[in-house]
């Protein structure tokens, strides 16, 4: 391919004139990474075929990785590795490189552009990517009137600037003693990289703090310590007065830098000075073109100057709605468009921004950053986290319920959600530590990133970390539609939490949005409050009328009718019209399915205080029907497993004792110690108190089951702080009610509610928290996710403190529910439906558990 | 059932409709084999083998709607209209069943 000299070229506007070989010129000034991601997105868009290119590079070589160039300084990389395209991409694409020959000048009206060489090129579309150049800061000495810079002085941008400084580095012997002038990100990055060649090194921030740009002040400030510890000096804030010469340098006509003073007259002895202060776009091209410029070449959507459709502008020297971008990132989405764009792909393409978010090792110290770094508004909301002597801080920052920006320091495992939260406006869990913490989820001491693949997250159906990335890859792109395709979280759903993280960061960021997050249930698109209202206002009373009304199409959901039995027996208690198809099996037989399709059977012995005749009637039943195991339960109570559906009835009767509920989600039991009656340190009647809980509580549904324990002393042998309810007497006949605990999957230490003088007390402010919890929580939700969730302030204010004025109908609310109870167990006289108690499995052989 | 069975095809009445509560499901032992039939609330009835090939649970305890049934071990969930699983299990066998003019259920196996 030749190229054809500009000779004068009608100074007119010659739309699409087509070049020699029916193509036309395309003409790239940059070959960095922006400019030649362009020419690869127009490539793999058919541009090959559309246009002959021409791409035009200050420096001598093809295009390499700018961002790694502080690799090759630390020696981790070498020069080769960071090559993105060598010579020979451009040779069998068919791309006339120009590399070393410096474009100065653009022709707009004769469509040329001019090189310091003194060619001419002609083309029919430009795509300026001249990128930045380092900041030299005005300061005395450090660069000549020819721009030139002083022996011993580097800039650090460019492929030679790391040559030269490695090759000052090491050419001379002894100690020697670097300045690095900029405290941001490149200046660590160098002070760094100078550091493996055994040079004391010293960081000239101007800013008080390192990375002003992305950190905070107090982030920053342990991010000095951090870097001190590696043996760097830190002059935070120092002002350069000048840098200090000598002239016995030559062929150097400013001499060669030997220090550095700064403004109060103090001095720095150096060997050699790094430049990274910053960067600022090339945009000569654009104005010499007569484009506007601000900082930047301003563009349009289309990323083409806004004074010229066939010219495009793209990375680091463009200027889109007043942003300029530095990262890689926002320059890929912008080759895409551009791309997109100019080969007519899509030419509806357009370029909204970006939102910056970057996540790196800086001196040895994870970062990520994203957004603000700090509130601008005095609504904004912050939650802040730091630990210096770990070298950690967190922080994110919240308007309008979305993030707005988040600092990771140190620990950047939660990076991952948090970017997609910032990317996507997500929305954030109510429990804003979640955002900073993982917790409660021993498996995610360890980040995910770092989780090996072959992890175990889903202990109940052995789903492993890289079947779940391997689900996301594949192309599910929601958290429901994952823990589908893999049963993930589809068991007791303790690792749900962490599944969602998984899934995060398996899809980095390219994440859908869930809708039904906050449905109540599957089946119908309401939250909860909306859901409870549209009851309530329609007076829907069964499940059916729920779909019928509030379902789309009508449609009815299996997977939405135990919650929605649950919930309109919360609201209507004996007003409820029960369809038993509405009910999971354990309810419509008031036992608990068994693994081989026998149920598990367990009366009620309240407070776990039983007696002789219980027992004995415990006893005979358990031979009488072949029990085949008969187990002490962890609530106090005795089960008896692998009973046929059809004995049920019989069983029940035989016993001639109520449910203990040991299947529903429901209130279950009260377990306690053996308080002060016979123990010999109990200062409260737990048993009394327990007993009197269980028999008014029992049975009430809720939506997640609940277990309580009262304890005697604070010995806590009933296990009471780790309760959904747990209360704790105390000396002087006070009992402290704990609220929110939990010791299976998940183990929490309940929140302390109140501290009150009587057993009257109690029974009262754990029914008013028990309707709290009914009407508030979501399906599921156990009150050790609730009351974090909703907080124990906000919590105690409305059940103790009555602060919003609703605890007389809590009250009357829950004794609606109580008046309605009767024991389910009584329909052994009086079946609810056709064969309700009938096999399911008639040709089986039950139980399949030999008795013991 | 395969169209190009050649096994003869068998009608068995299954007692009248009212044997099952609408929206739920019994289940039958039919010929040696378990059958699961469901009355939904639609009006229509389903068969299914009634026996879940995940973990043996037993699909007539299952809550369904008038699409699917779901396991009540472990949640797997069948297509009613097919026996097929939309939850990764294998799938089970699904037959012909009606209501017949008096009223009784008869299932084509």
């Amino acid at each position: 391919m030749t190229i054809t000299e500009h000779t004068a070229v009608p100074a007119q506007r010659t739309a699409n004139r087509p070049a020699v070989s029916g193509r036309e010129r395309l003409v790239v000034v940059g070959n960095g990474m922006a400019g030649i991601r362009a020419v690869e997105e127009i490539f793999t868009r058919g541009g090959a075929d559309l246009f002959e290119v021409t791409v035009f590079g200050d420096e001598p070589y093809g295009n390499y990785n700018r961002i790694l160039l502080s690799n090759v300084l630390a020696g981790s990389d070498t020069e080769d590795e960071i090559f993105l395209n060598p010579l020979e991409w451009y040779t069998a694409n068919d791309v006339r490189l120009r590399a070393g020959v410096r474009i100065t000048g653009l022709d707009r009206y004769a469509r040329v552009v001019l090189a310091e060489d003194g060619s001419a090129t002609p083309y029919d579309k430009l795509i300026i990517a001249t990128g930045s150049r380092s900041f030299i800061p005005p300061i005395k000495g450090l660069v000549g009137p020819d721009g030139a810079l002083p022996a011993g002085v580097f800039a650090f941008r460019t492929i030679d600037d790391c040559r030269s400084m490695i090759n000052f580095a090491t050419a001379t012997p002894g100690q020697r003693t670097a300045a690095v002038i900029g405290g941001g990100l490149l200046g660590l990055e160098a002070a760094r990289g100078l550091q493996t060649y055994g040079l004391r090194v010293h960081i000239i921030d101007a800013a008080p703090t390192l990375m002003s740009q992305q950190l905070c002040a107090e982030a920053g400030e342990i991010l000095r310590r951090g870097v001190e510890d590696l043996g760097i000096t830190v002059h935070p804030g120092a002002r350069t007065a000048q840098i200090l010469l000598t002239e016995d340098e030559a062929g150097s006509p400013l001499g060669r830098a030997v220090g550095l003073e700064f403004a109060d007259g103090t001095t720095v002895d150096v060997d050699m000075i790094v430049v990274a202060a910053g960067i600022r776009p090339n945009v000569d091209l654009g104005v010499r073109g007569g484009l506007t410029v601000e900082r930047g070449i301003v563009t349009d959507d289309q990323l083409r100057s806004v004074d010229d459709p066939d010219i495009y502008v793209v990375g680091e020297c463009a200027q889109h709605r007043g942003q300029v971008y530095g990262l890689v990132a926002p320059l890929w989405e912008q080759a895409t468009v551009l791309a997109e764009h100019i080969t007519g792909t899509n030419l509806d393409a357009a370029y909204h921004g970006s939102k910056t978010a970057t996540k790196l090792k800086v001196a040895g110290m994870a970062v990520a950053a994203m957004g603000l770094k700090e509130p601008e508004h005095p609504d904004d909301e912050v939650v802040r986290f730091a630990e210096p002597g770990r070298g950690v801080y967190k922080n994110v920052i919240i308007r309008d319920g979305k993030l707005v920006g988040a600092t990771l320091l140190g620990d950047t495992a939660k990076s991952a959600s948090l970017i997609q939260a910032f990317d996507r406006g997500l929305p954030l869990p109510d429990e804003r530590l979640e955002l900073l913490f993982d917790i409660g989820l021993p498996a995610a001491a360890v980040g995910v990133a770092e989780m090996a693949d072959d992890a175990q997250v889903c202990n109940c159906n052995g789903v492993s970390k890289g079947k779940i990335a391997a689900c996301v890859r594949d192309g599910v792109k929601t958290v429901p539609g994952v823990m589908a395709a893999t049963r993930a979280g589809k068991g007791c759903g303790s690792c749900k939490t962490l599944v969602k993280e998984i899934v995060e960061w398996a899809a980095d960021g390219d994440l859908e949005e869930d809708p039904s997050a906050n449905w109540y249930v599957p089946g119908v698109p309401l939250d909860k409050p909306t859901l409870l209202a549209e009851i309530r206002a329609r007076g829907l009373r069964s499940v059916s009328a729920v779909f019928a009304e509030l379902a789309p199409d009508g449609k009815e959901d299996a997977a939405s009718k135990m919650a929605l039995t649950s919930l309109l027996r919360i609201v209507w208690g004996s007003d409820f019209v029960d369809e038993r198809d509405g009910r999971f099996i354990n309810d419509r037989v008031h036992a608990n399915i068994q693994k081989d399709g026998t149920f598990s059977v367990v009366p009620q012995i309240a407070g776990g205080v039983t007696s002789p005749a219980e027992l004995r009637r415990i006893a005979e039943v358990a031979e009488k029907y072949d029990v085949p195991m008969v187990k002490i339960t962890g609530g106090q109570r005795i089960d008896l497993l692998g009973v046929r559906k059809e004995d049920l009835p019989k069983v029940w009767a035989d016993l001639d004792m109520p449910s203990g509920h040991a299947y529903g989600k429901s209130f279950r039991t009260v377990k306690t110690c053996v308080g002060k009656d016979f123990c010999r340190f109990g200062v409260g009647d737990s048993t009394a108190l327990g007993i009197a809980i269980e028999n008014r509580y029992k049975g009430l549904e809720s939506p997640g089951k609940l277990k309580l324990a009262v304890n005697g002393c604070p010995r806590n042998c009933a296990e009471g702080l780790i309760k959904d309810v747990g209360v704790v007497g105390v000396d002087g006949g006070r009992w402290e009610i704990y609220i929110g605990g939990a010791g299976g999957a998940h183990v929490r230490k309940g929140d302390l509610l109140a501290t009150v003088d009587s057993p009257q007390e109690v029974i009262t402010l754990t029914g008013r928290f028990l309707q709290y919890y009914r009407e508030n929580a979501k399906w599921l939700e156990r009150t050790y996710t609730f009351v974090p969730r909703v907080g124990i302030e906000k919590i105690r204010a409305v059940v103790v403190d009555d602060a919003e004025g609703i605890a007389a109908e809590l009250d009357a609310r829950i004794q609606e529910s109580i008046d309605a109870y009767r024991d389910p167990w009584l329909e052994r006289d009086e079946p609810a439906t056709a064969g309700q108690f009938r096999t399911s499995l008639p040709l089986v052989t039950l139980p399949q558990v030999p008795v013991r | 059932m395969s169209a190009g069975s050649t096994k003869a095809r068998t009608i068995h009445s299954l007692g009248p409709l009212e044997a099952i509560p609408v929206g739920e499901a019994r289940a039958y032992a039919v010929d040696g084999r378990q059958i699961a039939v469901f009355r939904l609330r639609g009006g229509a009835l389903r068969a299914l083998d009634a026996v879940c090939p995940h973990a043996g649970g037993p699909l007539a305890d299952g809550q369904a709607d008038d699409n699917v049934v779901i396991c009540p071990l472990h949640a797997h969930v069948f297509d009613l209209a097919t026996g097929v699983s939309t939850s990764g299990a294998e799938p089970i066998g699904c037959y012909p069943i009606r209501v017949a003019d008096d009223g009784t259920i008869e299932l084509t196996l």
